[in-house]
């Protein structure tokens, strides 16, 4: 019974792990075409951003984490102008040299990566120039509940939690607002919603600023439960980049999906034979899964979903 | 440009039509002056030793076959790998771990084999379950992402001594120290080609050492960089370019894409594996930052600078950014190799090398008579 526990809260854990360290990129890649190699320095700079807000600021954590996201979607709205979509430099070549120097990154996924792993090694080694190999931590939240033998911290179950609230917030926000609507047609379609009047442009720029507010939001939430060093978003990109693989194109669900199914491998295998040995069985399951699956979960279940349709 | 294949035939002469099988539009430089260029590059390489670091230089030539290995596969076959560090690494770890079960020079040449073999048969294993498993695009280089840093995860945590191949311990984040010598042939006809310089003797620069190692990774990057302008130029290397530009299209002309990505997947495995075996040599060590997410990484660096479509790109950017990188070894250096990375990308994406041959020629011809430089890129239609 008490080992029963342990693998749920495991479970619980990684769920949210695999929900929160893939959810940033998930928008960016399915929305945008833009594979953002910088994630984890995205997460970086939300949880330098949580943890110096609290110790240096004395904000309290809460306040601190949404200040952490805050910061990270400004950073990466900056970062959409400059790079991704090289609006201002263009702006700027455009008055100096008559001509444009940037062509945007969208849907070209080898320059995107190539562009943004520089912005990474900028940033890794910026902070580490800045703020030294390591941070002062900020202590764990609400500390442990105790069962049988055992403790678990409350903080870890507060993250699930969190992860859910999220994804469903994502959700609504992609499927029920008028904001989503703009967004979804610019997936589908760019040259259409542009003719119906949407500026796609602003949406792409509040996209890459959703997507990278919730990688900044990822790493406040995991700033008391981590060691705060330049390369702390290295950490997430496994868990992240194999959710995003295996999720498929539709970014809400196949996030969640993919939690679930991986979170269940990694919980399992964790508990049973180790920490390496579980993220072997996430690269294996990964692997298995695009073997028989090539467009993810949620591409089979559009494939399962149109077959039906067309026997109707 | 010069060359008109009508025109060929018999009465060309020799030099002439071996010449043609290294050019073709799949490949810069074909004129005359490029050769002489080429020649003279070639001789300074030769007597650089004498002047320079060759030590510091045999290293650059040996991730030059790194990054040239990079080059077949993205820029020519269109598959972005960040994963040619995992066969660097293999052929790396393979290499040490027989040479030093088998320290005789009979059994380091069988480890150098073995490593080249290493490096191309996990890559044989990796493209066939991504090739034939129907993986295209992005998701080819998110897996080869992520199958680097699970060998480095992997790597990292062989410490223990139950992680030992025969009297190999592979060593955890220590590495692998105490690589036997590279030495090369059987046991009694052999050659020490680490540590063993030869000493010369020039009248008017007086006695220096020279190191064989040096001159073995020379020829053997020299041999690389011939050997695939004859295969991109040959019809094979017509097919992968083919593959690049657009998978169905070559598909619908019959030709088998799956299996042409997998075997220069291969290919590009076992040249990663070929420089593994020459860099864990050169330094009688390897440890598993070789797997890391900064040298994984590397490789695309180098190719993306010089030009990925070009493999005189990928050599020379390597030796250029791994100087730059070297030489500026303070803690902005990756700061400014992040800076190049990211301008270059944007603003020449196509490459250092093909822009500066692009500006050579239409100083050549004149502007507007270097016609096919604003060709649209067919990969950048929409396939589906």
């Amino acid at each position: 019974m008490v080992n029963g526990i342990n693998l749920a809260l495991q479970f619980l854990d990684s769920f949210a792990f695999i929900v929160l360290a893939a959810a940033g990129l998930a928008i960016i890649f399915g929305i945008m075409g833009v594979i953002n190699l910088a994630h984890g320095e995205f997460i970086l700079i939300g949880a330098y951003t949580a943890t110096l807000a609290v110790t240096q600021l004395g904000l309290p954590l809460v306040v601190a984490m949404v200040v952490g996201g805050l910061v990270t979607g400004l950073f990466g709205i900056l970062t959409e102008r400059v790079i991704i979509s090289g609006a201002w430099p263009n702006y700027i070549s455009q008055r100096t040299l008559g001509r444009d120097v940037i062509d945007p990154l969208y849907d070209r996924l080898a320059d995107s990566m190539v562009a943004t792993f520089g912005l990474s090694l900028i940033l890794t080694q910026g902070a580490r120039i800045r703020f030294g190999n390591s941070i002062d931590q900020i202590a764990t939240p609400f500390g442990a509940i105790s069962y049988g033998a055992f403790s678990y911290s409350t903080y870890r179950i507060v993250l699930a939690g969190v992860s859910i609230g999220l994804l469903l917030a994502t959700y609504y926000l992609f499927t029920r607002t008028d904001f989503g609507m703009r967004a979804r047609a610019t997936i589908q379609d760019k040259e259409t919603a542009q003719a119906m009047g949407v500026n796609t442009d602003r949406m792409y720029m509040l996209t890459f600023g959703i997507g990278s507010a919730l990688a900044g939001l990822t790493g406040a939430l995991f700033a008391p439960v981590i060691s705060m060093q330049p390369t702390l978003g290295d950490q997430f990109l496994v868990e992240a980049f194999v959710a995003v693989v295996v999720g498929g194109p539709s970014v809400v669900l196949g996030t969640a999906l993919s939690g679930g199914v991986l979170g269940a491998i990694l919980a399992t295998f964790s508990n049973l034979y180790g920490t390496f040995i579980g993220r072997i069985a996430l690269l294996v399951a990964a692997l298995i899964a695009l073997r028989f699956l090539p467009d993810g979960i949620t591409g089979f279940i559009e494939q399962l979903r149109q077959r039906r349709q067309e026997s109707d | 440009m010069s060359r008109n294949s009508a025109n060929g035939g018999a009465n060309r002469s020799l030099p002439s039509r071996l010449r043609s099988r290294f050019e073709g539009p799949n490949t810069i430089g074909e004129s005359r002056g490029f050769w002489v260029g080429f020649a003279v590059a070639v001789a300074v390489l030769v007597v650089y030793p004498v002047f320079g670091d060759g030590s510091q230089l045999s290293l650059f030539m040996v991730l030059a076959l790194l990054g040239l290995s990079l080059s077949v596969v993205w820029g020519y076959s269109g598959v972005l790998s960040f994963g040619q560090v995992v066969f660097f690494g293999i052929g790396a770890y393979t290499f040490g771990v027989v040479s030093i079960n088998y320290a005789t020079p009979g059994g380091i040449t069988a480890a150098v084999v073995a490593g080249i073999v290493g490096g191309g048969l996990s890559a044989a294993i990796l493209g066939y379950f991504m090739f034939y498993g129907g993986v295209r695009d992005v998701y080819v280089t998110i897996i080869t992402l992520v199958s680097t840093i699970v060998m480095h995860t992997f790597m990292a945590q062989t410490a223990g001594s139950e992680w030992a191949i025969g009297e190999a311990a592979l060593g955890g984040f220590n590495g692998m120290p105490d690589i036997p010598l590279l030495t090369l042939g059987i046991e009694g006809a052999s050659y020490q080609f680490i540590y063993n310089p030869f000493p010369m003797r020039v009248i008017g620069i007086g006695a220096f050492e020279i190191s064989p190692f040096y001159y073995l990774v020379l020829l053997l990057l020299i041999g690389t960089y011939l050997g695939l302008r004859i295969l991109v130029n040959s019809d094979y290397g017509r097919v992968m370019v083919a593959v690049r530009e657009d998978e169905d299209r070559t598909e619908m002309f019959g030709y088998n894409v799956t299996r042409v990505k997998f075997v220069v997947f291969t290919l590009g495995g076992a040249l990663a594996g070929l420089s593994g075996v020459l860099y864990a040599a050169r330094n009688v060590y390897i440890d598993p930052t070789v797997f890391s997410l900064l040298f994984a990484t590397l490789p695309v660096i180098w190719v993306s600078i010089g030009g990925r479509k070009s493999l005189l790109g990928a050599v020379v950017a390597t030796l250029a950014v791994e100087y730059l990188r070297i030489s500026m070894a303070g803690e902005l250096a990756l700061v400014l190799l992040g800076t190049l990375l990211l301008v270059t990308i944007l603003v020449l994406p196509s490459g250092f090398v093909p822009w500066l041959h692009e500006q050579l020629v239409e100083t050549r011809l004149g502007p507007g008579e270097a016609g096919g430089a604003d060709a649209p890129d067919a990969s950048s239609e929409v396939s589906d």
